[in-house]
């Protein structure tokens, strides 16, 4: 008799914390899209016009948009420089630990750390990126202060905090491609590069899609690079989806249209991992 | 010939991800008109930034903080996400797939739709300004409960059967024989559970407003993005550098149970 009791004592946790910050938090999400709201005053119900206002909003949309260029920049960088970095490291050579370990480094280190750094290194005038470009004659670039550098930078930024991770990731790929094909492509007198785009490229695709949907979902919620870096400027060039419902939120406290962007980037979230995931599974 | 070619290119990387922060340590030791050098080795070493910034914000009690808050936390995780992986994988029950269905769909769910609403529950119950306001939201994982559930699924029932028959309670055979055996489970879970809680931002930002009870990522963003800092970069790299200190010399150490951790989740942030 009381055993039978075990198991729900042991889940209770998980159905009381699913119903309070899962359960809820949805379905009263929904509920507030339609109320207008600043948490002080009552509620007041307002039927669509939250949904009207937001596809009128120019603002959601650029933030939407900057998003995107985000990670257009940053998914196929960050799996150049992964697969690159990976393949050398899979050749015979020693100290692998210690490059595989200082190359993990960033991905450790809190954001706001990696942030900071990086504003001291795009610095217009003394910052270490445009000495070299002054250095090797290249003019200087505004690297967080023009608005077509800005979220390329981050971008950048954000390929060196996290490459580290997806260069372990290939690693463990890399080792399920059976050595017998690179021994029977040597045979038949194949360069590195036919290797390369002939074998491991094909075999290395399924860590390929993991690393554009974990990036996905890393990216759209890219939120403290631009709050600390650039405050979502210059010219709103900066600002991110997370941030803008971010401002919306807890500094306009409009909570019911906070709410309603909330819901509707968390459902293009979901459509574009389902659509990468749909592309993956016809794949293979 | 390419042996040399593969190390030039690996030590350059190496160079890459490692110079940013060699030079925050020594900048931050540096007189203020020397940081701009961008050299290693300042002309006098002094640590009057390190000392300041205990003056202008309560970096010591942020840091009591985060420690508390990442520490239960990860505790917490750990004991609730075995228990209930527990009864997923070992315990027969009505419901068991349901909710194993839920868990899944849960990890799917991107946390932008759930910020909000959770934010004014969290008001509602009176947990601004609060500890449980940090910690309670992450109590439980849906990642950390898939692992321990898949990992105490490879351990033999014999084991098991051999406690149930001495008459060990549940709770027992989790803590007293299953843990002692799962030990690669609870480094991954502990190690991602404290990095992620450690360098987590945005909740904070959003929960605490009372400067005694925020954590040192929280802290240091409110000291760079605030104004407070002024032009005087040595004091923003001083926090930045204490930020980063615990984890880096978490890492340094463990070094080898971090990326194996983060490899076998594949997942961050």
């Amino acid at each position: 008799m009381k055993k039978k009791f075990v198991p729900y004592l042991f889940v209770a946790p998980y159905i009381i914390h699913f119903l309070l910050f899962v359960g809820f938090p949805v379905g009263f999400s929904i509920y507030l899209t339609f109320h207008d709201w600043n948490i002080i005053s009552p509620m007041e119900f307002i039927g669509l016009a939250n949904y009207e206002r937001l596809f009128n909003d120019t603002l959601f949309w650029k933030s939407l948009k900057n998003t995107l260029i985000f990670l257009l920049i940053h998914i196929p960088l960050q799996i150049i420089v992964a697969l690159f970095l990976a393949e050398l490291l899979t050749q015979k050579i020693k100290l692998k630990n210690f490059f595989r370990a200082s190359y993990f480094m960033p991905v450790v280190v809190s954001g706001v750390v990696i942030t900071i750094l990086w504003q001291q290194l795009y610095g217009f005038e003394s910052g270490l990126l445009n000495r070299l470009l002054t250095y090797i004659g290249i003019k200087k670039i505004g690297w967080l202060t023009d608005p077509n550098w800005a979220m390329p930078s981050i971008a950048i930024m954000a390929t060196w905090k996290n490459v580290g991770l997806y260069i372990v990731l290939f690693l463990v790929g890399l080792q399920t491609i059976p050595q017998q094909y690179y021994e029977a492509a040597e045979l038949e007198g194949a360069t590195h590069l036919q290797k390369f785009f002939k074998i491991t490229l094909p075999m290395i695709n399924p860590t390929i899609f993991m690393v554009v949907i974990l990036s996905t979902i890393g990216g759209f919620s890219l939120f403290i690079e631009p709050y600390v870096m650039t405050g979502g400027g210059p010219l709103n060039s900066t600002l991110s989806a997370v941030l803008y419902i971010y401002k919306q939120g807890f500094f306009y406290y409009h909570m019911g249209y906070a709410a309603t962007l909330g819901f509707f980037f968390a459902f293009i979230i979901l459509l574009v991992v389902f659509i990468q995931k749909k592309f993956v599974e016809r794949e293979y | 010939m390419k042996k040399v070619l593969y190390y030039s290119v690996l030590i350059l990387g190496s160079f890459i991800f490692l110079y940013p922060f060699i030079w925050m340590l020594s900048a931050s030791i540096s007189p203020e008109n020397e940081i701009g050098n961008l050299i290693f080795l300042p002309s006098n070493v002094n640590f009057s930034n390190y000392l300041l910034i205990f003056d202008k914000i309560p970096i010591d009690k942020a840091f009591i903080n985060s420690i508390f808050v990442s520490v239960s936390t990860t505790l917490g995780v750990l004991i609730f996400s075995s228990m209930i992986g527990y009864a997923l994988s070992r315990l027969e029950f009505k419901g068991r797939d349901l909710i194993f269905y839920i868990i899944i769909f849960t990890m799917t769910l991107p946390f932008q739709i759930t910020l909000i609403p959770q934010y004014i529950l969290i008001v509602k119950f009176g947990w601004v300004d609060s500890y449980a306001g940090l910690i309670v939201p992450y109590l439980i994982n849906a990642f950390a409960i898939i692992m321990f559930r898949q990992y105490f699924k490879s351990i033999p029932q014999d084991l098991i059967d051999a406690a149930r028959i001495d008459g060990c309670s549940e709770l027992r055979i989790i803590f007293g024989i299953l843990w002692p055996n799962s030990i690669p489970a609870i480094i991954t879970v502990g190690i991602i559970t404290f990095m992620n809680t450690w360098n987590e931002v945005l909740w904070p930002l959003i929960v605490i407003r009372d400067e005694s009870k925020m954590t040192m990522p929280q802290l240091v963003t409110l000291f760079a993005v605030g104004g407070r800092a002024e032009s005087q970069l040595g004091l923003k790299l001083a926090a930045a550098t204490l930020l980063a200190l615990p984890i880096v010399i978490a890492y340094v150490i463990f070094q080898k149970y971090f990326i194996q951790s983060m490899a076998s989740s594949g997942l961050k942030e």
